[in-house]
């Protein structure tokens, strides 16, 4: 992967890029073996839990209320952070939420800033405006830091070098860094990487970070992380700015009771994150003199406005459905063309696009329910990948190959005896192509055009001679004649 | 019984095989000429317009049944899962009632037997080495559990062996299997070497549908492993 930032309005479609990625025999063994070891971490620490079925309730009802009261949420959001000494920034678009936090780290008079790992940054693609800017970002979170130095992208929302194994990772740092003798044991890499961040932490003033959650009740803000770097990001420098989705807001305090057993079970397999930093405002004696906040929108308003897709809102970030996804499991992340892969990826990229890009998305699924299932918010993203699908064909018209084969069958569907000729027709269209194997079976091996997908890999049974409908009425004759 | 459009065009032997079992029950099997598609193609394909009028033919088709026994569980999935919906959708208030009191009635093939009927040991005898593929849809949607696992092991003479990921998707998906043909070939390769490690003579599944699939892939690489719903399993004598 290069350094070219993930675009879905120029991303290839999913099956091309899927193609591509699939080609990678690393990375796809990197993929299932990270994503094989999360899934059985989450496996233990959610099967251990009596009440997980109604966690997964309440936090679905308490994100499902914040989303129908959101524009509440929020106005309390902004008064609670402003009393408590923040300056809160609202940006509609990631254009705008790139300009208003250039300005304030310019107005720091800063030329580098620290981040935590946000998806939020990488959604408004920040890092290439700030350095258009003439401003340094430095990752600090270690997998964010891998993909920095490897001019690579992220290809996970909770591991973003998630297709990187720690081979790849040594070499990278062996050639960034310039380290050539460093050993490939996680705690040479760690003990690296520790070296190359603690003077960016000590000399850098300006801190950018994301959110998991904005507190309106209090007008705090909730991180959690498994390294300590964010608490250094968080605690040291002297401007803090924060970025994140108007979505990222819940109504209480308590609400994190439910919210953060949810989210390190399901995101890492963990009780309990290492690190949970919630900070409210300023406070003069300790940490940042300076908290900013921009809240954005970015589509998201349009999201919800759609009572359907709207569910998608209430995502919390934890990358479980990633995880348990066997499309992404067999393509990794960067084939959704976006910094939101995998099943998420799939609702959300679309969305955010308002539907004018990434309209291949919804189709990279096999409907098959792992993430819905694992979804500690519940969101059924099968029906909201179909609901998408129902939106993508509904712009494309009704004057497509497809669309017109689907028509066509639908037709035949409404009725008794148009099925019945279109079950013979088959079996004389099919005829030409269909040789006997070993056993004396018909079968296929090649299909012409939008079906040739099917015969790549596999063959066709050909039709039997007779539906089950023909069988069905001889023997009811048979019966009527022999007074059964 | 509801046989499903793609039964009965491609898979009749199955059809027989449940109204076999049925009938050695001691039920009584119907067959309302007049059914085609439960809608599934068109509504996950995104196209929804088309399958509305499908919804209200299988209610045409099937009201007053006793019980509707469907050899598919992706199809009673997509009726369980959208038909209120969709009857919501078409706005006719008589239809939404038709649909709330028809749905209860509609059983997978295995799920009638187990939880309608209570039954795990229907009479069969298959004396093959067999492994039990689970659906996506029966085991998330429909939450069959166990139910075809206990069916199969109550068969005499089976030798039932335990497929490794048996949770894991085949890649079938419906149109997914065309439109990420590569995707769902990767997906198919790891599933039929799961199946190949169980040295199973033949794999056994609750949907048509899927062993298509598994079975174009196993046919191709010559493997010698069949395919066969549980219906024809469950009818063996
Ligand atoms: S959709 Fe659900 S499972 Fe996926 S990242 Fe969001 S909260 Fe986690």
């Amino acid at each position: 992967m290069s350094g070219t930032a993930l675009d879905p309005r120029t991303a290839p479609t999913f099956p091309m890029a899927a193609k591509t990625m699939m080609g990678d025999t690393q990375l796809r063994k990197n993929v299932r073996h990270a994503t094989d070891v999360i899934q059985a971490k989450r496996a233990r620490v959610v099967d251990e839990m009596p009440d997980w079925q109604e966690l997964r309730e309440s936090g679905k009802q308490i994100r499902q209320h914040t989303m129908e009261h959101l524009d509440f949420y929020l106005e309390e959001f902004e008064s609670n952070c402003t009393k408590a000494g923040g300056v809160v920034h609202w940006a509609k678009d990631a254009e705008e939420a790139r300009r208003i936090i250039v300005a304030l780290v310019k107005a720091a008079g800063a030329t580098e800033v620290i981040k935590i790992k946000s998806m939020t940054t990488e959604e408004i693609q920040l890092n290439s405006a700030l350095e258009a800017a003439g401003i340094h970002p430095y990752e600090t979170d270690l997998a964010e830091l891998i993909i920095q130095l490897g001019h690579d992208q992220p290809s996970h929302i909770v591991v973003p070098a998630l297709h990187k194994n720690r081979q790849q990772i040594r070499e990278i740092f062996q050639r960034e860094m310039n380290l050539p003798e460093l050993g490939e044991t996680p705690q040479d890499l760690a003990d690296a990487a520790r070296q190359f961040l603690r003077e960016k932490f000590l000399r850098v003033t300006t801190g950018v970070s994301g959110a998991n959650f904005l507190i309106a009740e209090t007008g705090g803000v909730c991180i959690v992380e498994s390294e300590g770097n964010g608490r250094m990001c968080l605690t040291l420098p002297e401007t803090l700015i924060t970025v994140a989705g108007i979505d990222k807001v819940v109504p209480r305090f308590e609400d994190l009771e439910v919210l953060l057993q949810l989210l390190p079970r399901s995101a890492t397999g963990e009780r309990m994150n290492p690190y949970n930093s919630i900070w409210t405002g300023v406070n003069p004696p300790d940490g940042p003199r300076e908290f900013h906040v921009v809240l954005m929108d970015n589509a998201r308003t349009e999201i919800l406005g759609d009572a359907e897709g709207r569910q998608t809102l209430n995502c919390i970030r934890c990358g479980a459905c990633q995880n348990a996804c066997p499309v992404y499991r067999q393509t990794g992340g960067h084939a959704y063309g976006s910094v939101y892969a995998g099943p998420i990826g799939a609702i959300l990229t679309p969305q955010l696009q308002e539907m004018h890009h990434a309209q291949s998305l919804p189709y990279a699924s096999s409907l098959c329910g792992a993430c819905y299932e694992v979804c500690p918010v519940k969101i059924n993203i099968p029906e909201v990948l179909i609901h998408l699908r129902n939106k993508v064909v509904k712009q494309n018209g009704m004057l497509n190959a497809e669309a017109l084969a689907m028509r066509a069958m639908g037709m035949i569907f409404r009725s008794e005896s148009r099925f019945r000729a279109a079950q013979r027709m088959g079996r004389m269209a099919e005829a030409p192509l269909v040789r006997k194997d070993g056993r004396g079976e018909g079968w296929i091996g090649w299909l012409p055009g939008l079906l040739g997908g099917w015969t790549q890999v596999r063959d066709l049974q050909a039709m039997p001679e007779e539906t089950f409908r023909e069988w069905w009425e001889k023997r009811e004759s048979k019966e009527v004649a022999s007074g059964n | 019984m509801f046989i499903t459009c793609y039964n009965d065009t491609l898979f009749p032997a199955t059809g027989k095989a449940v109204v076999r079992v049925l009938e050695r029950l001691g039920h009584t099997v119907e067959f309302p000429a007049g059914q085609t598609c439960c809608g599934q193609m068109h509504w996950n394909t995104g196209y929804q317009a088309e399958a509305l009028p499908l919804l209200t033919r299988f209610v045409e088709q099937f009201r007053g049944a006793e019980a509707v026994v469907v050899p598919s569980s992706s199809c009673v999935a997509m009726m369980r899962d959208h038909y209120p919906k969709m009857a919501e959708e078409i706005g006719d208030v008589k239809l939404k009632a038709e649909v709330a009191e028809l749905l209860p009635k509609v059983f997978e093939f295995s799920e009638f037997l187990t939880k309608r009927l209570g039954l795990e040991d229907v009479g069969a005898y298959y004396p093959h080495r067999v492994t039990y593929h689970a659906s996506c849809h029966g085991l998330r949607n429909l939450g069959l559990g166990d139910g075809p696992q206990r069916l199969l092991r109550a068969v005499r003479g089976i030798d039932l062996v335990e497929i490794a990921g048996l949770e894991q998707c085949c890649g079938f998906g419906g149109t997914f299997a065309v439109k990420n043909a590569e995707v769902s070939s990767a997906m198919l390769a790891e599933k039929t070497n799961a199946i190949l490690n169980t040295k199973a003579e033949a794999c056994t599944a609750c949907d048509n549908s899927c062993l298509m699939h598994i079975h174009g892939a196993l046919h191709r690489q010559r493997t010698g492993i069949q395919t066969v719903h549980l219906a024809e399993i469950l009818a063996g004598e």
